[in-house]
């Protein structure tokens, strides 16, 4: 479970960006946060696992408090939470293999990290999991050169190699064109339910988020302004989130148009 | 590339497939063997090189503290140094224009002046400034004279060169269009040529002139002239801590050199 | 940079190219700047006019002397020669190896302050002295011969690759690092996962250059006396062999062109 409480994050002595977040995410659920450009989302996200100093605040991951963690203590931290990121970040001069690999550099030495010899099980693990979003074929091509969708499927399995307690996603879709955006929508939802893991998401398409999440969270100006069921996020907390700022990418709060059968014929 | 079904039946995963070893061994058993023939076979002697870091640290040692006596001297010194880097620089660029001129593939007039400019320009830069110095030396006696020119004739090469590279790079059509309204060679130069490579001609002199800066404070070693006659004078007579004054005033006008660069690069590019 | 003249009246309808410098002040400022510079700098040097007017004849004769180039020495010219690509390859080596510590040392984004300013001041030391003056101290410290020629190309070699590569380090995409940080990934697992992958085709490429830069460089340092070629050009200057000199110069000619040639195969095959 994650509690945060109380988290403020400011960069000098600007605005804080983040101004008093709580938040609790049981075991197990799929949560979307929604907001504009700006409104803090993607700093939430990175104090989760400290990519980004709170300012202060709380965060509690199943008992373990995260904001005052340091050096060896903190990457065993980390590596308890995945990420996915909107660029994907994958090492692109690597193959496919090494970068999914690297998802367990917490846990090797850095021998074993240098000389690339990984424990058996964590290669059995890599080939399960690439297989199961079909990547498998893949491993020793080099990163760069593979499609957008392709690329985040490596991105989330580097990020399930650590055997996360929680998945976060920064904007897992927004490099993607549509159709691939919705097929990864829905792999992060049912890895979700497999692996019985909280999974939290950025989310720029309103659609998306209430297509394939189970709990809502919207964001404006580092505030939270909503929290609640998709089906009742309707118009009115859309316009408390987007309203006067600009409009979400799809302002429509309707389903997505792509199929379900089109998103599956690739996993 | 591995058998991909085979390797995902028995779930093994190597970084290289057999062919990329095999090269990737080549290339290091190349490498070691050359490292282990030069280090075998070169001509040293093994005691010193465990006792060089002591010899380096008990010269460092007679050079602290630099002594400032002879100050006015070596600020002379620089000033001549500085004078051959520029002087230099700018004679060079009325031979490294023409030079480049011919040398450029779509400038030049005939064949004949292509392979002349490209002659001259591989044996200027094949040249290092300190042997053309050791020549000009041989020819003009000590002197700074020896110097202007062993700069000289190794910024010919280096400006030249890229100078050529510029030209080959420019827009055709403006040519194109120059010539179609009947313009003379020379016309079409100064129209659509010039106005093409001048930033690029700025840039490369201004780098050069940098380059020379450091370059001419090592003239002196063979006589030609600038701060290097002192610091030879001062190592022959042991004057180590005059040394050290030397070293670091060619440090501050090294430091000196790159901000004005910096400077006239934004300045004028 | 250029500003039409303002405020003139249409007739008679003149035109001329506005000026490369707008303000006349700044123009004729300059290009008196620029005279009064010249003048002083040809005033001020040292020019020994009467040894000068000897050095059409003294030209004369050396040229004379120097062809046809002799290579009746041919075995002092080899044993120079391999000498000074044993300091080359070794130095390259080394240095190479060396400049990646110094290049992680002195990028500000990996490196914490301390670390940084001391990494920038050992290649900012190792940039700004010609690798002849280094050369000399170290013959001075450790003897005449290729050690010297070595240390002083090493130090060579990590000022120019650890500053490219520092550089180069400064401009990765951050990203991969923030991903390797998520993992919980430490800081040397960090660079090599993240790091070194986005540096590699650079430090492969600058390797390269560096190794035909020190050929070079290897030629010179000798002429005060670190080894390899350039002592023994110096020794035929020193006697007036200059039929042995030219020699000597016509081999390091080749060698450079053939090594600029394989360098820039390899760069290009690799890259």
């Amino acid at each position: 479970m994650l509690e945060i409480s109380n988290l403020i994050k400011r960069y000098g002595h600007d605005e804080p960006v983040l101004k008093g977040l709580d938040l609790r995410v049981e075991d197990n659920s799929v949560v979307a946060i929604v907001g504009a450009s700006g409104a803090g989302k993607s700093t939430m996200l990175r104090c989760i696992n400290r990519l980004v100093e709170p300012t202060s605040g709380s965060i509690n991951l199943n008992g373990m408090e995260l904001v005052a963690l340091r050096g060896g203590a903190l990457r065993r931290a980390r590596r308890k939470i995945g990420m996915v990121f909107q660029g994907f970040n994958l090492i692109d001069r690597l193959t496919v293999m090494e970068n999914v690999l690297a998802g367990r550099l917490g846990y090797v030495s850095l021998y074993q990290a240098i000389s690339r010899r990984f424990p058996q099980t964590d290669i059995e693990r890599a080939f399960t999991l690439m297989e199961r979003v079909g990547i498998a074929q893949y491993a020793n091509k080099r990163a760069d050169e593979l499609s957008g969708g392709e690329r985040q499927r490596v991105g989330v399995v580097r990020a399930l190699m650590q055997e996360p307690e929680l998945l976060l996603a920064d904007e897992p879709t927004a490099s993607l064109d549509p159709r691939t955006s919705e097929q990864i929508m829905m792999l992060l939802q049912s890895l979700a339910s497999e692996l019985s893991l909280p999974v939290l998401i950025n989310i720029h398409n309103v659609a998306q988020a209430k297509t394939y999440t189970e709990r809502i969270v919207g964001l404006r100006h580092g505030k939270m302004i909503f929290d609640g069921a998709p089906d009742d996020f309707n118009k009115e907390a859309l316009d408390a989130i987007y309203g006067g700022i600009e409009a979400p990418d799809d302002a429509t709060v309707e389903s997505p148009t792509v199929s379900r059968e089109v998103g599956h014929d690739a996993t | 590339m591995v058998d991909q079904a085979g390797a995902l039946a028995d779930r093994v995963w190597k970084r290289y497939d057999r062919r990329e070893r095999l090269i990737r061994y080549a290339v290091m058993l190349v490498t070691l063997t050359v490292v282990v023939w030069a280090v075998r076979d070169i001509d040293i002697f093994w005691p010193w090189v465990w006792d060089a870091p002591n010899q380096i640290s008990s010269l460092g040692a007679r050079m602290w503290p630099p002594d400032p006596t002879r100050l006015a001297e070596i600020v002379n010194a620089m000033i001549e140094t500085v004078h051959i880097a520029t002087l230099s620089t700018m004679l060079t660029i009325f031979i490294a224009l023409p030079v480049a001129y011919i040398a450029a593939q779509n400038t030049t007039p005939n064949r004949a002046c292509l392979w002349l400019g490209r002659f001259i320009l591989v044996s200027s830069r094949s040249v290092n400034t300190i042997i053309w110095a050791l020549l000009f030396v041989a020819i003009f006696g000590p002197g700074v004279l020896a110097g202007i020119l062993a700069i000289m004739c190794r910024s010919v090469g280096f400006i030249g060169k890229l100078m050529g590279e510029a030209i080959e790079e420019i827009d055709r059509r403006p040519v194109e269009a120059m010539q179609a309204t009947g313009a003379s060679k020379l016309q079409v130069i100064a129209y659509a040529v010039v106005p093409q490579v001048m930033p690029a001609f700025f840039a490369i002199v201004i780098l050069r002139w940098d380059i020379n800066i450091r370059e001419s404070t090592v003239l002196g070693l063979v006589g030609a002239g600038g701060i290097g006659v002192i610091l030879q004078g001062s190592i022959d007579t042991f004057a180590w801590t005059t040394v050290a004054t030397i070293l670091i005033a060619i440090v501050v006008l090294v430091l000196i050199g790159e901000a004005i660069t910096s400077l006239l690069r934004r300045k004028v590019i | 940079m250029t500003r039409p003249e303002a405020g003139a009246p249409a007739t008679p309808r003149t035109w001329r190219k506005p000026p490369f410098i707008a303000s006349p002040l700044l123009r004729y400022g300059l290009l008196a700047v620029l005279v009064v510079y010249l003048v002083w700098a040809f005033g001020s040097l040292p020019f020994n006019w009467a040894r000068i007017s000897e050095g059409l004849p003294r030209a004369g004769r050396i040229f004379g002397g120097g062809f046809p180039p002799s290579f009746e020495r041919l075995d002092l010219l080899l044993t120079g020669f391999k000498e000074s690509l044993q300091i080359a390859v070794l130095s390259t080596l080394l240095g190479v190896l060396l400049s990646i510590p110094f290049a992680v040392m002195a990028a500000r984004n990996v490196a914490p302050l301390p670390v940084y300013l001391l990494g920038r001041a050992v290649i900012i030391l190792s940039r700004s002295f010609h690798p002849v003056i280094v050369a000399i101290l170290f013959v001075a410290a450790v003897g005449f011969g290729p050690l010297a020629g070595i240390l002083t190309l090493t130090l060579y070699s990590i000022g120019f690759v650890g500053k490219l590569l520092a550089e180069e380090i400064e401009e990765i995409d951050w990203g991969q690092v923030e991903a390797m940080k998520a993992t919980g990934a430490g800081y040397f697992a960090i660079l090599v996962y993240a790091v070194f992958p986005q540096i590699l085709p650079r430090q492969v490429g600058l390797s390269m250059y560096q190794l035909d830069s020190n050929l070079r460089a290897s030629a010179v340092v000798g002429i005060v006396g670190a080894g390899g070629i350039g002592g023994t050009l110096m020794n035929a200057f020193g006697r007036y062999d200059y039929a042995f000199a030219f020699a000597i110069l016509l081999v390091i000619i080749a060698v450079i062109l053939v090594s600029e040639g394989v360098s820039g195969w390899v760069r290009k095959k690799i890259w």
